[in-house]
């Protein structure tokens, strides 16, 4: 930005300029004043306050160093919120993100019911996760609960869902799959309506098969919803908390205290602001890691090809 | 809905049949897996109706002897479910009204100004991206209760008032105007505001439904950072508010009271879903991210 020479600026035409340089910085004070305030000192602030002792013992904070992530490593409890995260997200992901490529691919052609089809698969995705939640509380609930009623109609035992440590994880990732796996698909069903006509015509002239056209041409080209699906899935994994809140408490026995619900259990429960600093960044810096490698993958899956 | 749905045809009346056998169980496979997806709500509904003072048992399990709205009158007796409606409304309103606002402003002062330290502002709002506003309840909680805010409307919206996502989305847009309309208007001496409102504003309409959709669809299910926030039913949104109604002493295990207040929260959502269904879905698949 170059001023004419100063001599010929009148004092009108100065403010005039003063104006139109300060306007983009004005329309973007909004937007930069909440990001700072609720995203970015915060940030900051939850890294410092992880350095602090602070909770029902300690009024006072008092600086500890790394001393709440080493008691948080050295702690079985938080072990095991580790190992139910993993699991969950180890679980959900991969089921619900291949769940919707299959019903996308058999969903991918002309019939009359597909309207019906999409809503079924569809419709949890508009749902409130707490009121998902609610229903699939009923739905184990022992009993006459429908999966245990499902369960006996083929003569298995039924089961105390919610009330196993074994059994209530893998209550929670059911829902998690009936949750997402809709709106995952619809990602894949528009994938496939955008690939392109003419390389599956060549491969009919050829003779593909239709197993081999999907191997080798549908899933390659769907290759960047996979990633795209896959990224939102693994993040949704790591923020789990409302079907838990609802549906066991962290419980039984801590068996499915994920990391954000475990991270709420130390703030609000224990009131223990340290801690709970430190399992935020815990949470912070894996999706960060997350967010960054699969940033880099696709820059370099885009640089190739 | 193309000819991608059928390559691998084969004009060979055996391989024919056999791709018409896969095409039948396949049907099949998707009816049972439909079925299966779409009985948790049927079922939760149609106990919903079931007569509260029929225990339900493994017999009889649905509407029971004489379906009734009972449980909904009951329900809206014992939990303010029109207040919580009208607050969730408020909320996720306002957030929507004051984004609208802020995105546009911002997204126009990337997309068509150069100013020193646009990068470096552009990436410090693009880290709203990266850190989830889950993992930051601990300090934001902290600043509501020093704003003296705890329990309000306010303290609900205000962390989501800057979006990131739409700021983003508003410069994509903008950037593909052609600067000559820009041009054209100041020549007719309109301001910024006239320029942005006349000449940006319309043709982003469909970006900016887009994300109005996905804001409104993220903040109506958004739980944890409302029950952080509130602690009485005059700021408590639907979902708290059904999280505490299903936890109410009183109300133990009644699922058909507890069916009807699930249903009272998700009912209109289903119903403006089923009316809307295209555009729901077009809008999820435009904004991917929340």
């Amino acid at each position: 930005m170059t001023l004419p020479p100063r001599a010929h600026v009148t004092r009108n035409e100065r403010r005039f300029r003063f104006g139109a340089a300060a306007l983009p910085y004005l329309l973007i004070s909004p937007t930069l004043l909440f990001v700072t305030v609720f995203t970015l000192w915060p940030s900051v602030r939850v890294l410092y306050d992880s350095l602090f002792l602070q909770n029902q013992a300690v009024q006072v904070p008092r600086f500890a160093g790394i001393e709440n992530y080493t008691a948080l490593f050295q702690d079985p409890a938080f072990r095991e919120v580790i190992a139910s995260t993993v699991i969950y997200v180890l679980a959900t992901v991969p089921v619900s993100v291949l769940l919707a490529l299959i019903l996308a691919l058999l969903l991918n052609r002309k019939f009359r019911a597909l309207g019906f089809y999409r809503l079924a698969f569809f419709y949890p995705t508009v749902l409130p996760m707490v009121s998902a939640a609610t229903i699939w509380l009923f739905m184990y609930t022992p009993g006459y609960g429908l999966v245990n009623v499902f369960l006996e109609f083929f003569h298995l035992p039924s089961q105390n869902w919610l009330g196993s440590t074994n059994l209530a994880l893998i209550a929670l990732i059911i829902l998690g799959i009936w949750k997402q796996t809709g709106y995952f698909m619809i990602f894949y069903l528009a994938g496939l309506q955008g690939l392109p006509h003419d390389v599956f015509e060549a491969a009919q002239l050829d003779g593909a098969s239709a197993i081999q056209t999907t191997r080798y041409l549908t899933l390659p080209l769907l290759m960047g919803t996979t990633l795209f699906v896959t990224t939102i899935a693994v993040v949704n994994a790591f923020e789990t908390v409302d079907q838990i809140y609802i549906m066991t408490g962290g419980g039984p026995n801590n068996a499915t205290a994920m990391l954000l619900f475990s991270l709420w259990q130390t703030l609000f429960s224990f009131l223990d602001v340290g801690t709970a600093s430190a399992l935020s960044v815990i949470l912070i810096v894996v999706l960060l890691i997350f967010t960054a490698t699969n940033f880099v993958y696709t820059e370099r899956r885009a640089t190739y090809e | 809905m193309n000819e991608t749905t059928k390559p691998g045809r084969s004009p060979r009346p055996s391989r024919f049949r056999l791709k018409s056998i896969f095409n039948a169980l396949g049907l099949i496979v998707l009816a049972v897996i439909a079925i299966g997806w779409a009985i948790p709500m049927i079922w939760a509904m149609a106990v919903s109706a079931h007569p509260p003072d029929e225990p339900l048992s493994a017999t009889n399990l649905w509407f029971g002897s004489r379906p009734t709205l009972e449980n909904y009158a009951t329900a809206f007796q014992i939990a303010p479910f029109a207040q919580y409606y009208l607050n969730t409304i408020i909320i996720v309103g306002g957030i929507l009204v004051v984004q609208l606002i802020t995105i546009s402003l911002a997204g126009y002062a990337f997309a068509r100004f150069e100013f020193r330290g646009q990068n470096v502002l552009f990436f410090l709002i693009l880290l709203q991206l990266m850190v989830p506003a889950s993992a930051l309840i601990v300090p934001n909680y902290s600043t509501i209760r020093q704003l003296r805010l705890f329990d309000t409307l306010v303290a609900v919206m205000l962390p989501f008032f800057g979006s990131a996502f739409g700021t983003f989305l508003m410069r994509q847009t903008f950037k593909i105007i052609p600067r000559d309309l820009d041009d054209a208007a100041k020549m007719d001496g309109a301001n910024w505001l006239q320029t942005l409102w006349h000449v940006y504003l319309p043709p982003a309409r469909p970006a900016m439904t887009a994300f109005a959709l996905s804001s409104i669809s993220f903040h109506w299910n958004d739980f944890l950072w409302p029950l952080v926030v509130t602690n009485s039913t005059h700021s408590r949104p639907l979902t708290v508010g059904l999280a505490v109604f299903t936890q109410l002493g009183e109300i133990g295990a009644q699922w058909p009271l507890v069916t009807a207040g699930t249903v009272i929260v998700v009912g209109p959502l289903l119903l403006l879903f089923l009316i809307f269904q295209r555009q729901f879905i077009e809008s999820f698949l435009h904004s991917g991210l929340k």
